[in-house]
């Protein structure tokens, strides 16, 4: 197998999903890359069945109110799910329609939310927006079960254009005036949430999607051009024709899987990294009528992503879940998965729950000296785990090639947990540190143990280093 | 008491919503009895303060220190429009932005005017699984603890020389390398300041000696951390720790007692500590909680509620009570709970200009009334 080959699909799979074994990445390889592509987009494997999860924990089968318990159901997906594209769409889509236990309150209608994001995530982004503005868990977070034809509330309807499809503006100019907000919020009234009996904290009612006629202002509109007696769906069929739409999905797009963009509230003004790139993103999102699997496809054939190695800081989510799937034995819901999923919540990303409905700030902006030391030793506890299968399949390839030489140890390491690009003065530390124990031999059973140990070490010393924390 | 030594701040922040009713109890009000059938303490154990209020009877060790004057409390805090949601409404707190969503933590911002040019990456110390909210600042270092006597980079490597030697490595790989991106520095910088931080938190428990026992609870293990750190003079000046589970929907009377228990007693032994150490006189201990429970009881816990007390604790504070405990009258309570009377933000004013000695202004945005308590 060509190391490029390998280095190319493991570049992927990092972005298309949450990192692979060697096993698999060879194997996809062998299948080729495009194979793969296609394979992500339109998978055919068997979605995870919530069931199984449930039926090991049922107190987190609707966890209401209780703090930090919301996400374990979503992250034992992200976990176990044979449909890695599939579900880093969940989590872009959660990035960008950022919705928070914080006012929700109901971590059960986020869980919802994430499972509707699953449902819609590669499909039409037309038909994602209209199930978007009917959930339950985004009309109570934007207030849109406020808006009223007698009397408007306007956050949801704000926020559709600024942060769900248009952006402020592009090139320095608006996308949108205050008219259009107004008038979007108009065609939105009486979007709203069925009365539910009272509650009280131990018994939440299921939240329901409900039209509500008589609270509709059935007026006259005027949004971005066009006039006529609007409702919610005709917004966004107006919404997604404009080549803003286009280019703001686009950029997030190239955001989540390309390269780290600046942030959105620069995206008036600031032109994006790869222009270029956006506007291929765009126009292949347009051509395909907004279908995002086409759009996926562009995406990760083209060159711009395929050059595009190691161009991310890994998000907590991608960090946490990556490095569980590569050590393994986490397939089983075991006791402590709820205390494992709140790890990105220690690297400053509490899944379901965003600081705002602007989502969360990614790139350089994850790291503090906090987050990163939370990072580092994460990594080195689940590599140094020399008893986890997936490192003792790593183990076992390392003795497959014989006695190793220092620098034989560290590239083959360096190849096995990537393939990972270090700068050079980084692998001459690393190969300075394997020399101090010389040869990393595997004849007796002595030196298995031994190698063993170093290889458990050099993982945890590259765990470490700054490049793993790039995707 | 007048010290020359920098005032140092400590937080603990007492999570899911403390009951103010049954912890400074209004036992002399007839209506307290009839809002809490299920959830009432035995009179005959309410420890009195004085005609009107007592505290929750797990709290002997604060009513010793109240009657020493070394109390205030603090009634009815909270804000305008209380938020029930625990996130929301301790991010409003966190970030003294009840209308919009902060992102800058009031303490985060403090650090930075305690600690302009970022001189000691331990100027602020979080005592915790992630970094709470009140201290997050871009920009500015916070030392993020789970357990003093292990934190630090890379600990799983044993034995201790085999680590020592790689963390020589890490500090080389980390090292600015010439030529590399603005992120690749960022990273090299934050990587070394987080070593340098467990470098110097690491000296804490090794100096630290004393014949004050802690119990053996987790609020007890944080607050020893804070004074290991506040011992070894290591120049940090706010301490963040939080003690959980305050949301007593059920079972309160059990629970509610167990949590104050704890919290008592590892404050009573936080300042017999700090009172050996002569250490006591630079540190004032502030008690918040997101928002009090509702007034009548559930049958066997209560809600979610609104406003709350706050307790500052410590030599230099001027003992007593503060503001107005809220009417618990029917027509006077803002949908079944306590109607807050005096804003957090005036709270923290204090906190901040007359024990930190930093304008308030522009960290709670605003200017609101201040209890004297210091």
């Amino acid at each position: 197998m060509a190391s490029e080959d390998i280095a190319l699909m493991a570049h992927l799979m990092r972005r298309a999903g949450f990192g692979a074994s060697r096993e698999e990445l060879e194997a996809r390889a062998a299948r080729g890359y495009e194979a793969t592509v296609e394979e992500l987009v339109n998978p055919t494997a068997e979605p995870v069945d919530r069931h199984d999860f449930y039926r090991y924990h049922p107190g987190f089968w609707k966890p209401i109110t209780s703090p930090g318990m919301g996400g374990s159901a979503w992250f034992h997906t992200m976990l176990t799910t044979k449909r890695p594209l599939e579900e880093k769409m969940v989590l872009f889509w959660h990035h960008v329609f950022a919705t928070g236990q914080s006012k929700i309150d109901n971590w059960h209608e986020l869980i919802n939310q994430a499972d509707m994001l699953r449902e819609h995530g590669m499909g039409n982004y037309r038909d994602l927006l209209v199930a978007l503005a009917k959930n339950p868990a985004m009309i109570y977070w934007l207030d849109n079960c406020d808006n009223h034809g007698h009397a408007v509330n306007e956050n949801w309807g704000r926020e559709l254009l600024e942060l769900f499809s248009l952006g402020v503006g592009m090139d320095g100019h608006p996308n949108y005036t205050e008219t259009d907000v107004r008038e979007a919020s108009r065609a939105f009234t009486g979007w709203t949430i069925a009365q539910a009996p009272p509650r009280g904290y131990y018994n939440r009612w299921d939240w329901e999607f409900e039209y509500l006629e008589e609270d509709h202002d059935d007026g006259e509109k005027t949004f971005l051009g066009h006039t006529g007696n609007f409702d919610g769906e005709d917004i966004i069929d107006i919404i997604v024709q404009q080549p803003s739409c286009h280019r703001f999905i686009a950029r997030h797009l190239y955001n989540f899987f390309v390269a780290d963009e600046a942030q959105v509230p620069a995206w008036m003004t600031t032109p994006p990294r790869d222009p270029e790139a956006v506007d291929t993103i765009a126009k292949a999102f347009a051509d395909s009528h907004y279908d995002m699997s086409s759009t996926l496809r562009v995406l990760f054939n083209s060159d711009f992503f395929k050059n595009a190695r190691f161009a991310k800081i890994k998000s907590p989510a991608e960090v946490v879940v990556g490095l569980m799937r590569l050590a393994g034995g986490f397939d089983f819901p075991g006791p402590g998965i709820g205390n494992l999923s709140k790890n990105p919540t220690y690297m400053g990303q509490e899944l379901l729950n965003p600081p705002s409905v602007e989502g969360w700030h990614t790139g350089a902006e994850w790291i503090n000296s906090g987050t990163l030391m939370k990072r580092i030793n994460f990594a080195a506890g689940l590599l140094g785990d020399t008893n986890r299968p997936g490192i003792r399949a790593l183990i076992n390839r390392l003795k497959a090639q014989g006695d190793l030489s220092p620098e034989g140890f560290v590239d083959s390491c360096l190849d096995l947990i990537g393939p990972l690009q270090v700068e050079p003065e980084v692998r001459q530390n690393l190969v300075a540190h394997a020399k101090e124990d010389g040869v990393l031999r595997w004849g007796t059973e002595q030196e298995v143990s031994t190698s063993s140990a170093r290889v458990g070490e050099m993982l945890q010393l590259i765990a470490s280093v700054r490049e793993f924390q790039y995707a | 008491m007048a010290t020359t030594k920098p005032p140092v701040l400590v937080v603990l922040q007492l999570s899911g919503g403390n009951d103010y009713m049954n912890t400074v109890v209004p036992y002399k009000d007839p209506l307290y009895w009839d809002y809490r059938p299920r959830v009432a303490l035995p009179e005959d154990q309410i420890l009195l303060l004085d005609n009107d209020v007592g505290l929750h009877p797990s709290m002997g060790p604060i009513r010793d220190m109240y009657n020493q004057g070394k109390v205030a409390i603090i009634h009815g805090v909270g804000y305008p429009n209380s938020v029930r949601s625990h996130f929301r409404s301790m991010d409003i707190w966190h970030t003294c932005e009840p209308d919009k969503t902060g992102t800058e933590g009031w303490l985060g911002l403090a650090t930075r005017e305690l600690d302009p040019h970022k001189d000691n990456i331990v100027t602020a110390v979080s005592f915790g699984p992630s970094m709470f909210r009140a201290l997050v600042m871009p920009g500015v270092p916070v030392a993020c603890v789970d357990d003093l006597d292990t934190y630090g980079l890379l600990t799983g490597i044993s034995p201790a020389q085999q680590r020592t030697k790689i963390l020589e490595k890490f500090a080389q790989n980390y090292s600015p390398v010439i030529g590399t991106d603005e992120v690749m520095k960022y990273l090299g910088q934050t990587g070394l300041e987080a070593m340098e931080g467990a470098d110097i938190l690491k000296v804490a428990p090794q100096k630290y000696s004393s014949t004050v026992e802690y119990p053996n609870t987790s609020i007890a293990k944080k607050l020893k951390g804070i004074a290991q750190v506040h011992f070894a003079d290591l120049g940090s000046r706010v301490f963040y720790c939080d003690h959980l589970g305050f949301d007593t929907h059920a079972n309160q009377m059990g629970v509610h007692a167990t949590l104050w228990t704890d919290v008592s007693n590892a404050i009573e032994a936080f300042f017999a500590d700090l009172r050996e150490h002569n250490a006591a006189d630079n540190v004032l201990m502030f008690l918040f909680t997101e928002f009090g429970r509702r007034v009548r009881d559930n049958g066997s816990g209560t809600d979610h509620g609104a406003g709350g007390v706050a307790f500052a604790i410590g030599d230099t504070v001027k003992g007593g009570q503060y503001g107005e405990y809220p009417s618990r009258k029917a027509e006077d309570l803002t949908q079944g709970d306590l109607a807050p009377n005096l804003d957090f933000r005036g709270l923290y004013s204090t906190i901040l200009e007359d024990w930190l000695h930093v304008d308030a202004k522009p960290i709670v945005k605003g200017s609101f009334e201040k209890p004297r308590f210091l």
